[in-house]
């Protein structure tokens, strides 16, 4: 097993090197390779979908066995997660959600069905094990530091559990025993996500205080409701010296960073959130904000084409015809939905490739300028 | 649905200061007949639009697949050159390779063709070909000059090049005696003359940029040059040891192949007689249209076989391809039904016909412009 692992990091090594790209050039390994077999690629991230299991609250869980150009992910991160349909690929970004320490090297996202979410619905109806998907390699900075504080607060809110399940599994695997509260917000006992692990997690951890709060079927604790300071009271926490991890919707999150403000602990508390893209086709007027992400600016939604208000916000990026024909100013919008000035149609996945001198954002909208 | 912007239409390519109308196309239709022949074209653009699916993915994967077999099964056999017959098989399958690399693939790829698939590796912002010349230079000359004025004199710089008089309206000077001489030669070495052509010397022989600039701007394009001549004309070779010379030759036959196809396709595409160009006043302030039926007037097909039309890239669909050139290649089939029936109706003529043919018309005008016009 050891040296078969050691001659595959050996090719991959020989793969990825430069002499071979000299070879495939202009194009990269992975163009021949991905023609031999769809997972041997070497630089591009693919997993095959091992299964797909429905939690409860309508979320689904998606095992995959990524392919060798995935390394680890630490607890808190996410993955782009891309699936083709009728010849497009469609990516949104998922929170992994099992433990780092899995041993057979797969890992999960677990993904709640957004009403208007083509690819979450996608997720829970239609995915099937052995489909092939396009990843990303973990992404983001809601990771837990190298050495685990003491006294961990970790906040969710509904389907905001799971990068923090992934850091809660990943801390019982690894052994951990200093004190870390859970604290959970969902609607209801229905609405939550791996409820009956929890439970289990509650009754074998003694180091984890768990609390579980049902907003909407109280449970006659003595924190009921909705997030608010007095909650951390009752637990014995001070925002001061509690790190604190947060994910959730944006009116938690929101509430959480006001009672840390407050306290002036803005600096204990992480915090991590998913946008939903706000698309509201029959709005007479522009809404939303246009974010220009490489240039850090943010502006008012104006409606007109997104080139165009870049250049009124002083950019000058890339054109051509600016007619949509020549595709030279192509460029990658993150997230947001926008809609072809000629054809009408809207296109909303994130991470996609749009002409800006022909597209107008139809709400929040953000692109790589 | 409303619209939360008045910015509905398609800007002109060419804005004339004051309001006067172009007057491209009066001598074939009125005003409102053009207003009917963009709303038509417009109409049938959206239907392929929303018609585009796993199908046209298939297909360009497919092409995709049997260029890269065609590649690897080409560059293996050049290692035999003690067995002719297999050796000549090597020559031949790297030749169709960098033909579907070079036109089906690349050319189409980089028009933005499959940009809706939303796959990197078929994005027309990343996408680069098996050719000297790198792709972002090509797409603004070819994609934005090119096909936004296409064959306006004075801004679309593929009239002739700047090298050859393909159309009367250049004006005549004994440089163009060498007219049959300069086409010949291009046609071998075509690629560098495309790299040349997209170096653009002339924004620094006008002024337009100082000699460092251009380095500057065209440091990326000679890497990629180099990158290209160094797999085919130095490493491929010394990987076949002894045989450095006959892969060395194998590479170079293939590269010149696929120029004398390349040009002989493109050449067909925009020069055999009948083919309009035209004044920049006479465009400025176009409709859509009128821009239409500028890219139609200018263009010319070369009919064949399904296998044909592959191996050019669809380029012998060259109308089609002008009229919409990001949709997929595969569709041009079917939006040339549409054309020669709107050709019909609206008394056009839809400029097609044999390779032999058209080819024979590019050369006869080549060897006639080369002489100054009779008075």
């Amino acid at each position: 097993m050891a040296r078969t692992r050691s001659t595959r990091g050996l090719a991959r090594r020989l793969l990825a090197s430069s002499f071979v790209d000299s070879l495939t050039t202009p194009h990269s390994i992975d163009r021949f390779l991905e023609h031999v077999h769809p997972m041997l690629t070497v630089h591009d991230v693919r997993a095959r979908v091992v299964e797909v299991t429905h939690e409860t609250g309508l979320a689904s869980t998606v095992v995959l066995e990524p392919n060798d150009a995935w390394d680890h992910f630490t607890p808190g991160q996410h993955v782009q997660f891309g699936v083709e349909v009728d010849g497009k690929r469609r990516i949104r970004c998922f929170s992994v959600s099992s433990s780092a320490y899995r041993d057979d090297g797969r890992f999960s996202v677990t993904v709640k069905v957004h009403p208007d979410g083509y690819v979450s619905q996608f997720l829970r109806h239609e995915l099937r094990a052995g489909t092939l998907v396009h990843l990303s390699r973990a992404e983001g900075e809601f990771v837990l530091p190298a050495t685990v504080p003491d006294d961990l607060l970790l906040i969710s809110g509904g389907s905001g559990v799971t990068p923090v399940m992934s850091m809660l599994r990943s801390l019982r695997d690894g052994g951990h025993s200093r004190p870390v509260t859970f604290l959970h917000y969902a609607r209801t006992r229905d609405d939550e996500i791996f409820a009956a692990e929890l439970d289990e997690i509650e009754a074998s951890c003694p180091w984890v205080t768990m609390v579980r709060v049902y907003t909407r079927t109280p449970r006659g604790q003595d924190i009921e409701g909705r997030f608010n300071v007095d909650h951390l009271k009752h637990l014995g926490h001070d925002p001061a010296d509690t790190p604190t991890y947060v994910c959730g919707p944006a009116g938690l999150i929101a509430v959480v960073r006001d009672a840390y403000d407050e306290a002036g602990a803005a600096e204990r508390l992480q915090l991590e959130y998913f946008k939903v893209p706000t698309i509201d086709l029959d709005a007479a007027d522009a809404t939303g904000t246009l974010t220009l992400d490489d240039s850090n600016q943010e502006v008012d939604n104006s409606g007109n084409t997104i080139l165009e208000q870049a250049e009124a916000a002083g950019l000058t990026p890339e054109f051509g015809c600016r007619m949509g024909i020549c595709h030279k100013c192509t460029t990658r919008k993150k997230f947001g939905a926008v809609r072809n000035v000629i054809s009408g149609e809207v296109r909303a996945d994130t991470d996609e490739e749009i002409t800006i001198c022909n597209n107008v954002p139809v709400g929040d909208v953000s692109v790589a300028l | 649905m409303s619209l939360a912007t008045d910015h509905n239409m398609a800007p002109a390519p060419l804005v004339a200061e004051d309001d006067r109308r172009a007057t491209i196309g009066l001598e074939y239709m009125t005003y409102e007949d053009l207003e009917e022949f963009g709303r038509e074209l417009d109409e049938l653009r959206q239907e392929i639009l929303d018609d585009l699916g796993q199908e046209d993915a298939d297909y360009i994967r497919r092409v995709i697949k049997v260029q890269r077999g065609l590649e690897v099964a080409g560059r293996g056999l050049l290692y035999f050159p003690f067995i002719p017959p297999l050796w000549l098989l090597g020559v031949g399958s790297l030749s169709l390779s960098k033909i579907l690399d070079n036109m089906e693939i690349g050319h189409n790829v980089m028009h933005g063709q499959y940009d809706w698939m939303n796959d990197p590796s078929l994005n027309s912002k990343r996408y680069e070909w098996d050719i000297v010349d790198p792709a972002s230079n090509w797409q603004y000359q070819h994609n934005f000059l090119h096909h936004t004025y296409t064959n306006i004199h004075g801004k679309d710089r593929d009239i002739g090049y700047g090298l050859l008089r393909i159309d009367e309206d250049q004006e005549w000077s004994p440089y163009y005696l060498g007219n049959p001489l300069y086409a010949f030669v291009l046609m071998f070495i075509f690629e560098y003359g495309v790299m040349l052509h997209d170096l653009d010397v002339d924004r620094a022989k006008e002024g337009h940029e100082t000699w460092a600039e251009f380095r500057e701007r065209n440091r990326p394009a000679l890497r990629k040059a180099g990158r290209q001549l160094a797999k085919d004309y130095l490493i491929f070779p010394a990987l076949s040891g002894p045989f450095f010379l006959s892969t060395l030759a194998g590479n170079a036959i293939a590269n010149v192949t696929r120029n004398v196809w390349a040009f002989c396709v493109i050449f067909c595409g925009h020069f055999p007689a009948d083919v309009e160009t035209f004044q920049q006043q006479d465009a400025e302030n176009e409709t859509r249209g009128q821009w239409y039926l500028r890219q139609l007037l200018g263009s010319a097909n070369i009919s064949g076989s399904k296998l044909f039309h592959l191996m050019t890239g669809n380029l012998s669909h060259q109308i089609e391809h002008h009229i919409f050139p990001d949709i997929p290649s595969r569709r041009y089939p079917q939006v040339a039904e549409k054309v020669r029936d709107m050709c019909e109706r609206y008394g056009l003529k839809y400029n097609t016909g044999p390779l032999s043919r058209q080819l024979g018309s590019v050369a006869k005008k080549i060897v006639k412009l080369a002489l100054p016009p009779r008075k």
